[in-house]
């Protein structure tokens, strides 16, 4: 089925052109990086996690969100994702690949990643992290590239495939709530020490994930001869809808334990990040405009009418995936540092190398999706024929 | 002889196997992993049950204390970095209300004020750095040490996340030209690894006290809080000590007499 990825017309490879220059810009900014050091990042003594932590944490919802297309076809027997699931599985590959490549380019001494594996640590969240991971993304290359190959084949997929699919679907929101354990339970860290922070990330994957996806349906049903239809999109957008919503109460929860406990190691990091403190609020702005947003996104998306209008659907989506995005990639991570353990304000902005392997990162991840996409679109539109 | 192409398949991956199997169980054969399970003390070595480190606030003048931040990081090549952002400390000054941010209150002691503490690693008996790491690269001794290996460390700072005191420093470059002057006893540390204060275990194995003590005139007491009559265990039965941020639970082996 790969051969399928290697014909496509001008527009595809403009866009695998694209991709790969950018992946060529952020590797050569990686290798400065692994001559001079983490340095040349924004990261400091007190924020001694930055963008590229957050990135991952961000991506590892959007990977988890595959299971909102594959729980309801499965489990459910909803008949009309059958279509899309692919769509899930292959969005979930490239996703996780980058969460891997984002802790990859985090690593002080990546050249002993391995040591991880070489003195396994059942008490370490992040030794969890990577097992879940890695069997998440090995789960969905093959469920996804078997289904597909027997769709082509146009016959039903193999026995031994369903089993995996079954294992599959709690898998799917372990990564999250094992990812959401790297921080909950770090006793220091006010901002993150909550029950409420697994299901907040829980929440909000299922809102930007399924998004992404309404997204990129769209782009596939403009651009390609294969439509992933519109009750699929319809209903995905439900699924948006309510998970942002629940993802803005959940928020509204944590803010009425923190502030109406008044504990102050709780409250500082809420009040740097809404408010500013001593005059520290780069943050401020992008906090409001997160806020503002999903609640905007909640309300135009829960009026059926306005959810049906696709141009309005897509405009909602951006929203949320922009409004999730800010939360998680930007504010959860830093926030929880500012201020530090001996209440201080040090804060933190990406620097420009640091922005750009990051998005050599994210094109990783965009490349992979490409031609994951590219060979399911085009067996699909071969079975149509 | 001919062989079809899936049986050429089908020998070369059972030779793969074969042969990464057999290199694998030379590996076990040769280096077993015994090495790690004992080592000698050398006669002489202080010991003890739970080492811990009082330090007598009234004692403690910035004086004294410089000269013990200056024994230390001379002693263990930490360098001297003078971006804050980057900067690696092992022992260090805070005022009170960063030192003790959870007991700051408006009208505290004047003299409190006006002091600085001194700060490192609080050996904690229950450390938070430790149950993250995903590498055993920091691990607690037997005699509650927390102990740090810079040759295993991949980098990923959970230890600094986890740590509620601030007490871990990141090496962002190579910092080895910000060491002044070298000691060609103790290693110098790469870029990308984590490091702090290990009450200078390297130190009590000849049997020395740690360097900032040595260094202290009676201000920093270090001692075995399992041995009864140890210093140690004499001051804190008498004076009434405070630690820092013991509500998380850590129990950190670092009191403060104030």
């Amino acid at each position: 089925m790969f051969e399928k990825a290697l014909i496509g017309d001008r527009k595809y490879w403009g866009l695998i052109i694209v991709l790969l220059t950018i992946i060529g810009v952020g590797f050569l900014l990686y290798l400065w990086q692994l001559k001079i050091g983490l340095k040349i990042t924004g990261m400091s003594r007190d924020v001694s996690w930055g963008f590229y932590i957050a990135q991952f944490t961000y991506l590892v919802g959007i990977a988890a969100s595959a299971v909102m297309v594959v729980l309801p076809y499965y489990i459910h027997d909803y008949k009309a994702f059958g279509r899309i699931t692919i769509l899930g599985e292959f969005l979930a590959v490239s996703a996780v690949t980058m969460c891997m490549l984002f802790i990859f380019v985090d690593l002080g001494k990546p050249m002993r990643v391995f040591n991880v594996l070489l003195h396994p640590t059942l008490n370490s969240v992040m030794f969890w992290d990577m097992v879940v991971l890695t069997g998440y993304l090995l789960l969905n290359i093959v469920i996804g590239w078997t289904v597909l190959e027997a769709e082509r084949n146009e016959a039903p997929p193999p026995k031994w495939v369903k089993p995996l699919i079954y294992i599959s679907i709690p898998w799917a929101p372990s990564i999250h709530i094992v990812t959401a354990f790297l921080y909950s339970g770090l006793p220091g860290r006010g901002f993150w020490l909550t029950a409420i922070l697994a299901p907040r990330f829980l929440s909000s994957a299922f809102a930007s994930g399924p998004a992404l996806l309404i997204l990129l349906a769209l782009i596939i049903k403009r651009f390609t001869r294969f439509d992933p239809g519109r009750e699929q999109i319809q209903t995905l957008a439900k699924i948006v809808t309510y998970c942002i919503i629940i993802n803005v109460l959940f928020f509204l929860f944590e803010v009425f334990t923190v502030f109406y406990s008044q504990i102050p190691e709780h409250m500082h990091h809420f009040e740097y990040l809404f408010l500013g403190k001593a005059g520290h609020e780069k943050l401020v702005p992008w906090m409001w405009v997160s806020f503002i947003w999903m609640v905007l996104a909640a309300a135009l998306l829960v009026i059926p009418r306005v959810r049906r209008d696709h141009n309005i659907l897509a405009a909602g989506c951006v929203f949320v995936i922009v409004a999730t995005w800010i939360d998680k990639g930007l504010g959860l991570i830093i926030g929880g540092f500012v201020p530090n353990p001996f209440d201080r304000i040090t804060e933190y902005w990406p620097t420009l190398p640091e922005a750009l392997i990051a998005l050599g990162v994210w094109a990783m991840g965009f490349f992979i999706l490409s031609i994951l996409y590219k060979i399911a679109i085009s067996i699909k539109e071969e079975v149509m024929d | 002889m001919d062989i079809s192409r899936r049986e050429f398949l089908r020998i070369a991956g059972a030779s793969t196997i074969v042969g990464v199997l057999g290199g694998w169980a030379a590996v076990e054969l040769l280096a077993p992993g015994k090495l790690e399970e004992k080592y000698l003390l050398k006669p002489g070595a202080l010991t003890a049950k739970r080492w811990a480190m009082v330090v007598d606030t009234k004692k403690m003048d910035e004086v004294t204390a410089n000269r013990c931040i200056e024994a230390c990081h001379r002693i263990h090549n930490v360098p001297d970095i003078a971006d804050p952002k980057h900067e690696i400390k092992w022992i260090w000054l805070e005022p009170f209300e960063n030192a003790f941010p959870d007991q700051q209150q408006e009208y505290v002691a004047e003299y409190l004020k006006e002091e600085s503490f001194i700060l490192l690693c609080n050996q904690c008996d229950n450390p938070p750095c430790v149950r993250v790491c995903p590498t055993k690269a920091t691990w607690k001794r037997e005699d509650g040490i927390v102990m740090m290996d810079q040759h295993r460390c991949i980098g990923c700072r959970f230890c600094m996340a986890a740590c509620p005191y601030g007490s871990r420093s990141f090496n962002w470059m190579d910092s080895r030209p910000f060491i002044k002057e070298r000691n060609p006893e103790y290693p110098t540390r790469e870029k990308g690894v984590v490091e702090k204060c290990d009450f200078c275990a390297e130190r009590l194995d000849e049997g020395l006290m740690p360097a900032c003590v040595e260094v202290s005139n009676g201000a920093l007491i270090f001692g075995d809080l399992a041995d009864f009559k140890s210093e140690v265990r004499k001051i804190l039965r008498t004076r009434y000590s405070i630690r820092r941020k013991p509500h998380l639970g850590t129990n950190p082996q670092v009191y403060y007499i104030v």
